[in-house]
């Protein structure tokens, strides 16, 4: 089994798209205990993802994740760009190796959450991106292979969205505001839900 | 004249990274090679990796370069600016936990009496520690 091309491109056009549309969400939340920029930053990051759409999806699957990574690296202008950038070079480094989607899902989601965490020296719990990405990665561990993955995918990103509320911010720019982060959601987990939400809404489309 | 320790500014302004420049002009002159960059691809408050990149490059010293910077999202788009320099210079680069403004000047003003790399970093963080 593995990923057709088409499949690859339309899923990505959603992602961005998705991403793209939720930016005065993403930009609000930022407003409330950070420097406001996020929905902007990452607008700015997927529209040159999706300006390169076509030549992204014409690449195998390891090397187009890799330009999506540099892409954003290279467009975003915030924290937000290295670590989505480092979480999509490293699933392209972990499919360059010996794996392969979708059947290693799980250790190539791995790999990014891996490079997600060593890029802002965090951890789960610090009210980050990161509370969304290892909850989710572990679904994916223990559902790998059963039907109702996708399901099981967009619910836990849903529910760890909102236990980044009660805490409070130990690392990024919600960190300054000390106790007074507690009781927002955090920006980045947010825009990690919108980016696994609209996969898992491409994927149940298309069975 | 041998080669001297080179000098980056990074902040999320680009008023404040030049300010910074210009202060460390005032106190080096010619001396030492300083390159600053701010604000998003966009113009706006951010900073920007291939403009970080770029600045490395007009600092570039066979000494290696030091970069100076302010809020988190500056240090982490730096340490990707400098992973994704060529292989070679990669080793020559550190950004140091310092404050920018201070940091900068006496970052400068210690490369430009010849000081390595470690020991321009050092009498930047040492502004950092407790």
């Amino acid at each position: 089994m593995s990923v057709q091309p088409e499949t690859f491109k339309s899923l990505l056009k959603a992602a961005a798209e998705q991403v793209i549309a939720s930016a005065p969400e993403l930009t609000s939340l930022d407003q409330a205990i950070g420097d406001g920029d996020h929905g902007t930053n990452m607008k700015r990051g997927f529209e040159a993802v999706l300006g390169k759409l076509d030549a992204i999806s014409a690449q195998p699957l390891n090397e187009a994740f890799k330009a999506i990574g540099k892409t954003l690296v290279m467009t975003v202008g915030g924290a937000s760009g290295p670590l989505y950038g480092s979480f999509f070079l490293a699933a392209g480094e972990a499919l360059s190796q010996d794996k392969h989607l979708p059947d290693d899902l799980a250790d190539v989601f791995g790999s990014g959450v891996d490079a997600v965490s060593a890029r802002g020296r965090s951890q789960a719990g610090e009210k980050t991106m990161l509370d969304v990405l290892v909850p989710v990665l572990e679904t994916l561990k223990a559902g790998a292979g059963q039907p109702d993955l996708i399901a099981r995918v967009r619910i836990t990103a849903a529910e760890a969205v909102e236990r980044t509320v009660p805490m409070q911010a130990t690392k990024g720019r919600a960190s300054f505001l000390g106790a007074r982060s507690v009781g927002h959601v955090d920006p980045g987990a947010r825009s990690s839900c919108v980016l696994l939400h609209a996969v898992c809404a491409g994927l149940e489309a298309r069975q | 004249m041998t080669d001297t320790v080179g000098i980056v500014i990074v902040s999320h302004s680009r008023d404040i990274a030049k300010g910074t420049a210009d202060m460390v002009r005032q106190m080096v002159g010619s001396e030492v090679k300083v390159a600053f960059c701010g604000g998003n691809p966009d113009g706006g408050l951010g900073t920007s990796v291939p403009l970080i990149i770029d600045a490395i490059n007009d600092a570039w010293s066979s000494k290696g370069v030091a970069v100076l910077v302010d809020l988190g999202g500056a240090e982490t788009n730096s340490e990707m600016a400098v992973e994704m320099l060529e292989p070679a210079r990669r080793d020559l680069v550190v950004v140091c936990n310092a404050p920018i403004v201070e940091g900068a000047v006496m970052a400068a003003t210690e490369a430009a009496g010849g000081s390595s790399l470690a020991q321009v970093r050092a009498v930047a963080e040492e502004l950092s520690a407790d």
